[in-house]
């Protein structure tokens, strides 16, 4: 198996479904000449041209508008977004017309897009540019949300929100384009809604997904250099939610952290710890703990900016605060 | 939507129920009010009644368990329903059902401290443990809490090692293997079906030498309160007038045959508690502390007076000999026990004791039980009394006996019942060949 990056898992994800169906094409900022800001479009204007590798001026909300569109009359098109900071322009397309087209047509107009970009911080891109969607996007009725944190999960995943007939948002990373990781040659889809167990273990549970799977896999393993053993349980998929795979594991473990980038009020974590309380309520054994960002715009300056965002440290203490280690 | 079927405080003193019987079977449609079950509390067997509409759905626990007070212990709901969220799987959400308005408050979940006052954790670590109430209800997890009803752990008596003095897994599961079993699952006396009919024979269902039933949530109450009462054995006496005139003519007959065959009324008297008891296992039984040895076998104790003082030599398996052996056994171990001969075997393992004071004119008396048998016979004289029979009086023999009860073990309807039964052997002693 190939060790590709998550850029380039993205990369073939696109390519292969252009290839496989013509009605599929990409358009947004800086995605045709200059190969895309985070160069994930690497080579598809080369091979495609320029009728289905479109460059957009900077104008969020048209260009979302004419994706739309052009799902209406039978395209399905994937519109990037350079970042999730700037989809917040054309979110009334998402929103209000995405999202709600299908229902409100009577079932006339099904909604094949997929908006995609990254989301979240980087490093000291400050408040305007660090802040993550998934839990306002995931609130939308109409609008699927994914979120994956590893090159396999990017291209299985990307491959499905392409086919799906309903609006996707799929939520990359800045900082995930670099990790690497095995990508099966053959090719292979990834259903949505469907979580993935990352890591086994019988003490406690950490609930996560995108950029924070990795947060919460390398505080798995420091925890288990102490005997801690921890299931981690990538959601992938925000909505719909994996409610099964939650409660099967916390079921076993009777212990959750939840981890996500966002802020705390109404984040994912809360909808995730909602699904614990309800369906898991008899098998806790400790209230569930949620890891996320400070309450706060993101501050530019570094040491805060640290302090500020989820980390393994902060994971580490939420665990052994389940488990009632002091 | 479904009816979670509690575990209900039928009496105002009960802390956990045994659930003696599932009135209606998974399958059975139930409406509000239907009795659907029977429990036995620490006083009586109470039937419980469904509080709401629909199918029995689920049994979550077995007959002869124990569930404390607002344990789920079944499912009512619609036939197509998802119940197992309830009964134990994932299910879509629903409402909660109502709670039984006699749960006490130190059963119900804690209520949140600081429901009114907010306060923005410190990133990472979104909780403040709560501090405990002095006084207040026992804070425990959810997962300690079912883990304790399902052990039969009472949550009040263990001490939370968790934030604020809660009790979580770990403390239950220290308990659990520090105390024994707390709910043990009786097997109630049954009926036996290789028992002669008769109307007044229970019997238990003994295989083997004997059966150790574990007591049930009323014998421990019986056992504490009534102990409490009287001292350690709580002893009650119950009396009867037999007529012996039949032992008597039975005794003649068999005289009349040979010198040979001449027995006693003692031995005659023991021949018959041997085969009451095999009929009442209920009477034949020894108390051990935190449970009841029942007996297959009768072996009855024999109360000798020595110049020593008292001991009671035991005829074993009295209930297989004829009175030829029993009679012949009693005059040995009795010249043996005068002689102080008697070896440590011959004076112990009796399960029921019989003491005959009748040799001395006594009319009647109250014997003490010789621990930790049940019960013990006093048997007192017999005399000849007049009878009123058929617009006559005619003379009858007479005897008057009186069982001493230990009221942890046997209670007064038992007692009685195997009074009668020894009244029916003696009264028409053909019926021990029966």
């Amino acid at each position: 198996m190939a060790i590709i990056t998550y850029r380039d898992a993205l990369n073939q994800a696109l390519r292969e479904e252009m290839h496989r169906d013509d009605r599929v094409f990409l358009m947004g900022e800086e995605v045709a000449v200059y190969q895309g800001a985070y160069k994930v479009s690497k080579g598809l204007l080369q091979e495609f041209g320029e009728m289905r590798v479109v460059d957009t001026p900077i104008t969020e909300l048209g260009f979302a508008g004419v994706g739309v569109g052009a799902a209406m009359c039978g395209l399905r098109p994937i519109i990037e977004f350079m970042t999730w900071n700037f989809a917040l322009l054309a979110i009334d397309q998402v929103v209000n017309v995405a999202a709600k087209m299908l229902y409100m047509s009577g079932g006339q107009f099904p909604m094949p897009m997929v908006f995609r970009g990254p989301n979240g911080a980087a490093l000291q891109l400050a408040a305007q540019h660090s802040q993550a969607f998934e839990s306002w996007l995931a609130h939308i009725p109409g609008l699927k949300v994914v979120a994956p944190g590893t090159p396999y999960d990017a291209k299985g995943l990307l491959k499905a929100a392409i086919r799906d007939d309903n609006p996707v948002c799929f939520l990359e990373g800045e900082m995930l384009y670099n990790t690497k990781g095995e990508v099966p040659d053959e090719e292979y889809v990834i259903p949505l809604g469907k979580a993935d167990l990352k890591r086994e273990g019988d003490h406690a549970t950490i609930i996560t997904h995108g950029k924070m799977v990795l947060v919460a896999m390398q505080a798995a393993d420091q925890l288990a250099k102490e005997g801690i053993r921890c299931d981690v349980v990538d959601l992938r998929t925000i909505r719909p939610m994996d409610v099964d795979a939650i409660a099967e594991s916390v079921r076993k473990t009777n212990r959750a952290v939840v981890v996500e980038e966002g802020w705390e009020l109404c984040g994912v974590g809360a909808q995730v710890v909602d699904y614990v309380q309800r369906y898991c309520f008899d098998h806790l054994d400790a209230p569930v703990l949620r890891v996320h960002q400070a309450d706060a715009p993101m501050p530019y300056t570094k040491s805060l900016e640290k302090a500020a965002k989820p980390d393994v440290p902060k994971t580490i203490a939420a665990v052994k605060q389940v488990l009632y280690i002091d | 939507m479904a009816t979670k079927v509690m575990m209900e405080a039928l009496s105002p003193t009960m802390e956990e129920g045994r659930l003696v019987k599932w009135v209606k079977n998974v399958g059975d449609a139930v409406k509000n009010g239907d009795t659907i079950a029977e429990v036995e509390t620490d006083k009586a067997i109470m039937e419980m009644v469904a509080r709401g509409d629909g199918i029995m759905r689920a049994h979550l626990i077995e007959e002869g368990q124990t569930s404390p007070i607002g344990a789920i212990i079944g499912v009512i709901a619609a036939a197509d329903e998802d119940i197992s969220a309830i009964a134990g799987g994932h299910a879509p959400a629903e409402a909660p059902s109502e709670q039984p308005k006699d749960v006490p408050a130190s059963e119900l979940p804690a209520p949140p401290v600081e429901a009114h006052e907010h306060k923005h954790p410190p990133v990472g670590t979104a909780t403040h443990a709560p501090e405990a109430v002095p006084g207040g209800p026992v804070r425990s997890s959810p997962l300690a809490r079912r883990i304790a009803a399902e052990r039969g752990v009472n949550l009040q008596a263990i001490q939370g090692t968790g934030p604020g003095g809660r009790v979580i897994k770990r403390d239950i599961e220290q308990a659990a293997s520090t105390t024994p079993a707390a709910a043990p699952v009786a097997a109630a006396p049954r009926l036996s079906a290789s028992v002669p009919p008769s109307a007044t024979t229970t019997a238990l269902q003994i295989e083997g030498e004997f059966k150790d039933v574990a007591l049930t949530q009323m014998r421990k109450t019986i056992a504490r309160r009534l102990g409490e009462s009287i001292g350690p054995i709580p002893t009650f006496f119950l009396t009867s007038e037999i007529d012996m005139t039949n032992v008597g003519k039975l005794r003649e007959q068999m005289m009349a045959v040979g010198d040979a065959f001449k027995v006693s009324v003692n031995d005659i008297v023991i021949k018959a508690v041997a085969i009451a008891l095999t009929r009442h296992p209920e009477v034949n039984a020894h108390w051990m502390g935190d449970s009841i040895r029942y007996f297959s076998a009768a072996h009855v104790g024999m109360a000798v007076a020595t110049d020593d003082g008292l001991i009671v030599p035991v005829i074993r398996d009295a209930h297989l000999k004829g009175l030829g052996a029993i009679g012949k056994e009693a005059r040995e171990l009795a010249k043996r026990a005068r002689e102080r001969k008697l070896q440590p075997s011959e004076f112990t393992g009796g399960t029921f004791s019989v003491s005959n004071l009748g040799m001395f004119g006594i009319d009647q008396f109250t014997a003490i039980i010789n621990p930790p048998e049940a019960a013990i016979l006093a048997v007192g004289a017999t005399e000849t009394k007049p009878v009123w029979e058929n617009g006559e009086f005619v003379p009858r023999q007479k005897m008057r006996v009186t069982m001493s009860c230990d009221h942890r073990i046997i209670d007064g309807a038992v007692g009685a019942k195997f009074l009668q039964t020894l009244r029916q052997l003696l009264e028409a002693p053909m019926m021990m060949l029966y």
